[in-house]
């Protein structure tokens, strides 16, 4: 077990070693500085500018400073604002931490629900009604989602505000990001409550004559939570990478609006430090799944 | 037979007692016997087996028609529509500057004169877009360029996962040890994260590498695209794959044909990968609307084609600067990559019913 851990939690740390490099040498890779995209500049200037943010050392000596910054948590300053990166990380991530926490609680929640539902009325009106509406939502990108949201219900009927700072409403950036996961643990959770549902123990209970309520709650739910848990890390990828686009939508100043401008204005060094904390972020969220996966469920074996 | 006792034969034998026979159970069938005996179905291979499944699922069939309908209206629709997808609407050689942000099926002044004076113009389905080009076709080739990336994103995928999983799984030892730890850190990278940054990154890189190559045409964006996914995605149907393999190679008939001294290749070829069919096409089958579902992601990102080449992403994207005035030009796109996913996840959960053996009822 233990050796599984350590195995487990090397591979993570290596995955983030290996990442803030491809994001270094990707970055590094781009023709034409950061500089270039400026009116243009003398080239005093322009040495200036690549002295003051060590542009002008060899690659390997880049590197090495940017790791040893990155371990002390300094990411850079930022190229267009002048801002310091972590700043801009830790100004829009509890925002984006905020209304992921709340996708995330509401895909669980809902999804289990709605899983359980399914699979315990199966071939009813309310299982079909869900099937169809994960199936319909598995096939809907968030972005799309996330428009006509926007479109309907604060354009046009006018039902929930527009976002702004002063007053923010996650009615709708929450839904509009917590559908897919919803739609796939209410997938997963029908189909392992279907199987669990069917097995022995579950049989063996209701001829001891537990009662209906309890032998779902107790015997038949338990189990099949287990597989649900594997799908929490890729989960948190997904809520990460989908608020992206839902927090531009919505112009939310979160971490993930802030990524998607970095782009837009070729800022490298916050794409930089974004990504690796992101990513950071997702690796841990899959380590901690797959550790509590090991866990919770003996019957799975350790390689 | 013969009716005489020569010998006595033991109680407890269990040999067939011949004296109950009669020389006439002996003779040779007749032909009516003969046909009894005849199987009445035509024995079924493993792949017209899946395809009977398949179509008896009304749910894949509505998705093939819905696909056919597509394909065959963003094959056709170019060659009927007269408007380019970058085309700006000119009338009479003029630009026609009334003619941005038509509602569908509306003419501007400039084509309502030319109209009124004996002319003839092919409608705008679905209106105009805000530099005055024709949405309709405008959507098409989005769709164009949507279905070709997931199509030809899923073939990398499966050519290279397919590859690389075959050898390692098929070689085992230390091949597969170090094949599977490579694969298993790729795998532990965050894709979208990962796919995101090798965009920016490639577009940059590529737009000048490509420079007056045949590539170049199709724009380095979409370049940009495929070797993202050919990088990035194969690890999962290549893990697949290495599993079958792994499971399949144990089988008899592969000792068999290794003791008549077939060459790896040649069993690779023949025994296993017939063998994994059904894995490939369902996996294929359901990276496709992956695919779509991240290129329309990374276009409407700005990272997509390149423009004037639309995308659905991409025009889901435009559409959202005059949402309140034309909301219909975020529709259009929105329905069409909807309808799209929808169709290729129903007709790929109708395939892994159909082909999944494990499934099998």
């Amino acid at each position: 077990m233990l050796k599984y851990f350590v195995k487990r939690v090397l591979l993570a740390v290596l995955t983030i070693v290996i990442i803030s490099a491809i994001t270094f040498f990707a970055m590094y890779a781009i023709p034409g500085g950061p500089f270039n995209s400026e009116k243009a500049l003398s080239e005093v200037t322009k040495a200036a500018l690549e002295e003051r943010y060590g542009l002008n050392n060899p690659v390997p000596v880049q590197y090495v400073n940017y790791m040893k910054n990155l371990l002390q948590g300094d990411l850079g300053v930022s190229l267009k604002t002048q801002r310091e990166v972590s700043t801009i990380i830790a100004d829009g991530f509890p925002v984006s931490a905020k209304l992921g926490g709340m996708a995330a609680l509401v895909a669980v929640v809902l999804g289990i629900v709605l899983g359980s539902t399914a699979a315990l009325m199966r071939n009813k009106w309310p299982d079909r009604l869900i099937v169809f509406l994960t199936t319909l939502f598995t096939a809907m990108p968030s972005f799309v989602l996330a428009t006509l949201l926007l479109y309907f219900f604060s354009l046009k009927l006018q039902l929930v505000p527009v976002w702004s700072p002063g007053s923010p409403n996650y009615l709708l950036p929450v839904i509009s990001l917590a559908a897919y996961p919803t739609a796939y643990i209410t997938r997963l959770t029908k189909t392992s409550m279907l199987d669990a549902l069917g097995q022995d123990y579950v049989r063996t209970a209701r001829a001891k004559g537990v009662s209906g309520v309890k032998v779902i709650f107790k015997h038949a739910l338990r189990n099949a939570l287990i597989p649900v848990i594997t799908y929490v890390g890729p989960m948190v990828a997904y809520i990460l990478v989908g608020s992206m686009v839902v927090e531009s939508i919505f112009t939310i100043g979160g971490l993930g609006s802030q990524f998607v401008t970095s782009i837009t204005n070729r800022d490298y060094t916050v794409i930089m430090g974004t990504t690796i904390f992101l990513a950071s972020l997702m690796v841990t969220a899959n380590l901690i799944t797959d550790l509590v996966y090991k866990l919770v469920d003996p019957r799975i074996k350790l390689d | 037979m013969n009716d005489e006792k020569t010998l006595r034969r033991s109680p407890l034998s269990l040999q067939v007692d011949l004296s109950k026979f009669s020389s006439a159970d002996f003779e040779p069938a007749s032909e009516e016997e003969k046909s009894q005996q005849e199987v009445m179905s035509e024995s079924v291979t493993f792949f017209r087996d899946g395809m009977r499944r398949l179509r008896k699922n009304p749910l894949a069939m509505a998705s093939v028609v819905v696909l056919v309908l597509i394909l065959l209206t963003i094959i056709i629709a170019p060659m009927i529509v007269p408007y380019g997808y970058d085309e700006i609407i000119t009338v009479n050689g003029r630009r026609d500057k009334t003619a941005a942000n038509m509602a569908p099926f509306t003419w501007s002044q400039m084509e309502q004169q030319y109209i009124d004076d004996g002319g003839s113009l092919f409608p705008h389905i679905f209106g105009t877009d805000s530099t005055g080009r024709d949405y309709f076709i405008r959507v098409i080739y989005g769709a164009r360029v949507s279905l070709s990336v997931g199509l030809f994103a899923s073939i990398l995928v499966l050519i290279i996962g397919m590859l690389y999983g075959s050898i390692a799984g098929y070689f085992g030892g230390k091949v597969d040890l170090v094949m599977m730890r490579i694969v298993d850190i790729i795998y532990s990278l965050p894709d979208m994260l990962m796919v995101i940054l090798l965009s920016v990154v490639l577009k940059e890189v590529l737009g000048t590498a490509l420079q007056g190559t045949v590539l170049d045409k199709l724009g380095s964006n979409m370049v940009a695209m495929f070797v993202v996914f050919g990088l990035l995605y194969w690890v999962g149907m290549a893990r697949l794959i290495r599993g079958q393999i792994l499971t399949i190679k144990e089988n008899e008939y592969v000792l068999a044909a290794k003791c008549l001294g077939a060459p790896s290749s040649r069993i690779i070829r023949q025994h296993v990968l017939p063998n994994c069919l059904s894995v490939i096409i369902i996996t294929t089958a359901l990276q496709i609307p992956s695919a779509i579902f991240t290129e329309s992601y990374l276009s409407f990102l700005g990272l997509g084609v390149s423009a004037p080449m639309p995308s659905l992403g991409s025009l889901a994207n435009e559409a959202r600067q005059g949402l309140q005035s034309y909301p219909y030009k975020l529709m259009f796109p929105a329905l069409a990559i909807c309808l799209i996913v929808l169709a290729l996840n129903l007709l790929g959960d109708g395939l892994r019913d159909a082909f999944d053996p494990k499934l099998k009822r």
